[in-house]
């Protein structure tokens, strides 16, 4: 048999996940997976790749790609000037690649931030601040500041060119410092792509042997990204297609866990309707939005807080203490799956509340405004009501019985109308769990990632409820 | 020596755009970093616009006759920001109806506009007088 396997590995907190796929055939010839062992990852990584039961030596020669979101992820801090524009741009530059920020600074740094950025022990920091030739001053402060850390962390700088230089020479040698170009080199234009695949670099070149995780090199290729880098990738795929392949166009792919829920969207997200001013920062065309505090286990309890347990209980029919029991439950012991019907009712309910509240913080929103020329329509954000694929990922959705009513939370709401969400998208399932493998898949054979990708979801096709 | 940058736009719920951007192209021509910030800007976004990009000049357009409440605060707002000491210059139809144009240069002098012009200025009308200030 003469295929071409190629091994697709994610390395999850809990789970190391292997997909071996023939970019021949374009198929998926085998899945497996197994607990992640944090303090060797290789042991893991060996008892998952056992798991595919492939001949050894075809194993041992397939080209094996690895993307990770274990101990903890890739941590950063992201800084900037002011809140709305360099901070915020950096911080959109820091999601993209990956990462989990723990906190955005804008304008100088204090003793207190830096006691907290301490505590935080990110894994990288993202220094911006200035558009190219503009304020150079407030880097140049948090540059200083930085370079008293008693630990030393990789700094990417991704401020005012001009200043980049002096930025650098501020920091002691034991700081490892990156210059990529400026995330907002001028008002109104972001620029956050070559400042995430500098991120990227330094995750791979740098972190991943912080982390440990080296040691499961000798097995594989290299780990190449942070997971959710991995499936921001595919959804780029997907939506551009390739040279030979036609895109999807515009989606979005929403991604419920048990302590955050991901939204990622692909697209311009410009008007789709006249008269209408945009307003703010512009948003990058690979968009990813983190929500802490939106998750169906470790996170339910500030879920309960954010949409309101009366919200849960409406939904599920439930009295509100015990909806507040059953969530106190979840909380504690995160492995607990649903036993009877009622308790699977409860974490669709979870599941949708979620999803309905993530995608709200991630589309962009129409306001009115009168004015002496009369009324118009003010945007903030991504218009993506034209968008017409939505995608589901992530355990939660992979395991519900009925995945297309939490997906269906992403959707227009009628409460909600001037939300800019798809408002007639079909629902697709990403059931064999494969996004994260083919953002991988596709850095090196772009077009058997998207094949495989694309069947796999047409095979998971949520038919869409009448409205 | 290096160009000077300046903040532009029309502030307030103004959606008159026509104006604004021929100023961009005159003030660009003329060989200005020209930041413009379109219509509806808010007082915020020309303070947070100037402090990003350590811009030499605001210059405030307002057509619509309602200048007075929106440019109101403005220059406390720059003081605040710590930029307090930057130069301001307002034009266009400032107030609604015919008002003594002393009076009304004189109300925008001290809401802290250095320089105030009135409807139906040239480009060329005032930036031989913006070089002058700039030290150019």
């Amino acid at each position: 048999m003469n295929r071409k396997l190629v091994v697709l590995v994610d390395i999850g907190s809990t789970f190391t996940k292997v997909t071996a796929v023939d970019t021949g055939l374009r198929s998926i010839v085998a899945q497996s997976s197994a607990p992640t062992t944090i303090e060797d990852v290789s042991q893991g990584l060996k008892s998952a790749l056992l798991g595919l039961q492939l001949d050894s030596e075809e194993l041992r020669q397939a080209r094996k790609l690895a993307c990770s979101s274990a101990a903890g992820g890739l941590r950063m801090v992201a800084i900037g000037l002011v809140q709305d524009l360099t901070a915020k741009a950096a911080k959109l530059a820091a999601l993209g690649a990956g990462a989990r920020v723990l906190n955005t600074y804008s304008f100088q740094l204090t003793e207190a931030d830096r006691e907290e950025i301490i505590e935080l022990e990110p894994d990288i920091i993202l220094l911006a601040g200035g558009t190219d030739g503009g304020n150079s001053e407030n880097i140049l402060h948090n540059a200083r500041v930085l370079a008293t850390l008693p630990q030393p962390v990789p700094v990417v700088i991704a401020g005012n060119r001009s200043a980049a230089k002096e930025v650098a020479a501020c920091f002691p040698q034991e700081f490892s410092t990156y210059i990529a170009p400026n995330v907002m080199p001028q008002i109104g234009k972001l620029q956050v792509d070559p400042a995430r695949e500098v991120i990227r670099q330094v995750f791979m070149e740098k972190i991943i042997y912080a982390k440990g995780l080296d040691k499961a090199s000798r097995l594989i290729d290299g780990i190449f990204m942070p997971t959710p880098a991995a499936v921001l990738r595919a959804g780029q795929l997907l939506s551009e297609g390739t040279a030979t392949r036609k895109g999807w166009g515009d989606l979005l792919i929403v991604d419920v866990g048990g302590a955050t829920t991901d939204v990622h969207s692909l697209g311009a997200g410009l008007p789709t309707r006249a008269g209408v001013v945009v307003r703010g920062l512009p948003e990058p065309y690979a968009k990813r939005t983190v929500e802490g505090d939106l998750g169906v286990r470790v996170s339910v309890l500030s879920l309960l807080e954010a949409v309101g347990a009366d919200a849960v209980a409406q939904e599920t029919g439930w009295p509100k203490e015990e909806v507040e029991s059953r969530a106190a439950l979840l909380h504690d012991n995160p492995e607990t799956l649903p036993e009877n019907e009622a308790e699977a009712l409860f974490d669709r309910a979870l599941g949708r509340l979620a999803v309905t509240h993530a995608v709200s913080r991630h589309v962009g929103r129409l306001s009115e405004l009168y004015t002496p020329a009369g009324l118009i329509w003010v945007q903030e954000g991504k218009d993506l009501s034209k968008v017409e694929t939505v995608i589901g990922t992530g355990g939660v959705l992979v395991k519900s019985a009925d995945p297309l009513a939490v997906l269906e939370g992403a959707a227009q709401q009628a409460d909600a109308l001037l939300e800019l969400r798809p408002e007639k998208p079909e629902f697709y399932l990403d059931g064999s769990y494969i996004l994260a493998a083919m953002g991988l898949l596709a850095q090196e054979e772009p077009e058997a990632a998207f094949d495989i990708l694309t069947n796999s979801l047409d095979s998971y096709k949520l038919a869409r409820r009448e409205q | 020596m290096e160009a000077k940058t300046l903040v532009l736009g029309v502030i307030g719920a103004d959606v008159h755009a026509v104006g604004n951007k021929i100023l961009e192209i005159a003030l660009t021509e003329a060989g200005f970093n020209v930041v413009n910030l379109g219509v509806l800007v808010s007082q915020k976004e020309f303070v947070e616009a100037a402090l990003e990009t350590n811009a030499d000049a605001i210059l405030v357009s307002s057509l619509y006759g309602h200048a007075e409440i929106d440019a109101r605060g403005l220059r406390e707002a720059l003081i605040e920001a710590g930029i307090g000491d930057i130069l301001m210059y307002i034009g266009g139809y400032l107030v609604v109806g015919n008002q003594d144009w002393s009076e009304v240069e004189a109300k925008f002098k001290q809401l802290g506009f250095d320089r105030v012009y009135p409807p139906s200025t040239l480009p060329e009308d005032f930036i031989p007088t913006l070089r002058e200030d700039l030290g150019m």
